[in-house]
């Protein structure tokens, strides 16, 4: 007899699929009422940042993450071009093997400069960068104290590695406070915070936050994937803004937002920060990005350094579609504007779903986020805005949530 | 501490998260029996936490299923 053996399996046509028969239920009930599927979306055509051809419809994009709009910048996608040409199409191979070409090396090297900061280490996703730096320094016996509405590639980080994961409450100081202090003496620990959550749009105290952390002798990890090229005087992210920077161990950050393409990536000033090269595992053993994504990743970074009218513009966009919403009566995740994201709260996930397609209808791409995914299980409609949405695009924006929030009964 | 008085002082944490007053004993289970989802387990683990001043990582908590469990690890804590 096995230890852990799971329940036996009954009933006819019972298999390992049966776990998720319960969501199989849900999604066949809300697609049963006629409504379009909100998670197979397919763009047809995509005619800039901020406009597609979604299910035949010309639409306004409002949930894509392209704060910056780099997706279309003349430069990026020249970059890309000339390496496809002159690197070809894949490197087939993992970092520390064949897949480092010079253009993996630039774009650390921009990395570097755009933080000012001594190490840069390049990953194939987002997702990688937090499961593996997180897998690999928290180990056996250290402790990892994270806010409890990380993101799943936090949680996965976790996950993989051996450390005791204690969660706290959501942006609570005397929480991660409290908790820092129970830890037994000797412990290694690592603090895992993010500047933007990504659900409401709100970002966390980290000036408070990483005080705390230090004054335990913790390393902090802050993962800046929805501030990056926004938030800060250099477009580093809020711990720039907030002035922590110095304190901050790693930073870790993606291509697939601002940047616009995709990747992700640590910034550390740690003196033995290399060695992660080696003993990394999510980066060692998955190939490189492809030479046409680190070059554009590396051309739209360096313009990213210089972005600060753009910067302004997206902020302009944040606060008026956030003012223009609160005025039409949706309740929202922030009472102010707090980042580039605006998430409308929704009564529940059916009228959520109806409010989606609604606005797909008017034109309007936004995301729906459902549980588990977000805090409280609440069923948000998230909109993230672009720099490139013209101050006419927004207050088309409002006319179309106005209508169908009315047409939908929740305002 | 023994374990009837760790007992009896999580009783009293639990009683505002047990919102239909299911009666608990050693085998009530907290995901079946009691229906605590993620956020009230958070809630409830946060509420030991400071009542006792100790620390239940995820890790732990992914070992208790029941009432029972719960309060043997509390008190093997509490002790040691």
């Amino acid at each position: 007899m096995q230890p852990d053996q799971p329940p036996e399996l009954a009933g006819e046509g019972k298999d390992l699929f049966s776990k998720f028969d319960d969501l199989i239920a849900m999604r066949e009930g809300l697609l049963a009422s006629g409504q379009e599927d909100p998670f197979s979306l397919v763009m047809e055509k995509v005619l800039s940042p901020t406009r597609a051809i979604c299910n035949g419809r010309d639409t306004i994009l409002l949930g894509t993450y392209n704060y910056m709009g780099m997706t279309f910048d003349p430069d990026v996608i020249a970059a890309g071009k000339q390496a496809l040409d002159e690197y070809g199409s894949g490197t087939t191979g993992s970092r520390v093997l064949n897949g480092t070409y010079q253009g993996h090396k630039a774009c650390e090297d921009a990395l570097r400069e755009f933080y000012a900061m001594d190490h840069a280490m390049v990953f194939s996703t987002g997702y990688q960068a937090n499961l593996g730096i997180i897998s690999t320094i928290a180990g056996k016996g250290d402790y990892v104290v994270l806010d409890i509405d990380s993101h799943a590639s936090i949680w996965d980080g976790c996950a993989l590695g051996n450390a005791e994961v204690v969660p706290f409450k959501h942006n609570d100081i005397e929480a991660m406070d409290k908790r820092l202090g129970r830890i037994p003496e000797g412990a290694g620990k690592l603090v895992v915070l993010e500047g933007v959550y990504s659900m409401l749009g709100d970002v966390a105290p980290l000036k408070e936050m990483v005080a705390v952390a230090k004054k335990h002798g913790a390393m902090v990890l802050v993962d800046e994937a929805h501030s990056m090229g926004f938030i800060g005087e250099h477009g580093r992210g809020v711990c720039e803004a907030a002035g922590v920077m110095d304190d901050c161990d790693f930073i870790i950050g993606t291509f697939s937002k601002s940047v616009g393409t995709v990747g992700g990536f640590c910034v550390s000033n740690h003196p033995k920060f290399e060695i992660m090269r080696l003993v990394c595992r999510p980066y060692v053993f998955t190939a490189s990005l492809p030479p046409s994504v680190v070059a554009t990743a590396a051309t739209s970074i360096r313009k990213l350094m210089h972005g600060s009218n753009k910067r302004a513009h997206l902020w302009e966009n944040s606060k008026r579609l956030h003012q223009g919403l609160t005025a039409l009566g949706f309740e929202l995740g922030t009472k102010q504007p707090q980042s580039a994201i605006v998430a409308v709260i929704m009564p529940d996930l059916p009228r959520g779903a109806a409010m989606w397609e609604a606005l797909l209808k008017e034109g309007l791409y936004v995301n729906l986020a459902r549980p588990p995914a977000t805090p409280a299980n609440m069923t948000l409609l998230r909109c993230s805005l672009c720099a490139e949405h013209s101050s006419e695009e927004v207050e088309t924006i409002l006319g179309m949530f106005g209508r169908a929030g009315k047409a939908v009964g929740i305002i | 501490m023994d374990r009837a008085q760790v007992d009896a002082r999580i009783r009293t944490l639990a009683e505002p998260f047990n919102k239909k007053e299911v009666g608990i004993d050693e085998d009530t289970s907290f995901a079946g029996d009691l229906e605590f989802d993620s956020l009230t387990v958070m809630d409830f683990v946060a509420a030991i936490e400071d009542e006792f001043d100790i620390i239940i990582s995820m890790n732990q908590q992914a070992e208790i299923e029941t009432w029972g469990d719960l309060i043997d690890a509390v008190t093997r804590m509490v002790t040691t």
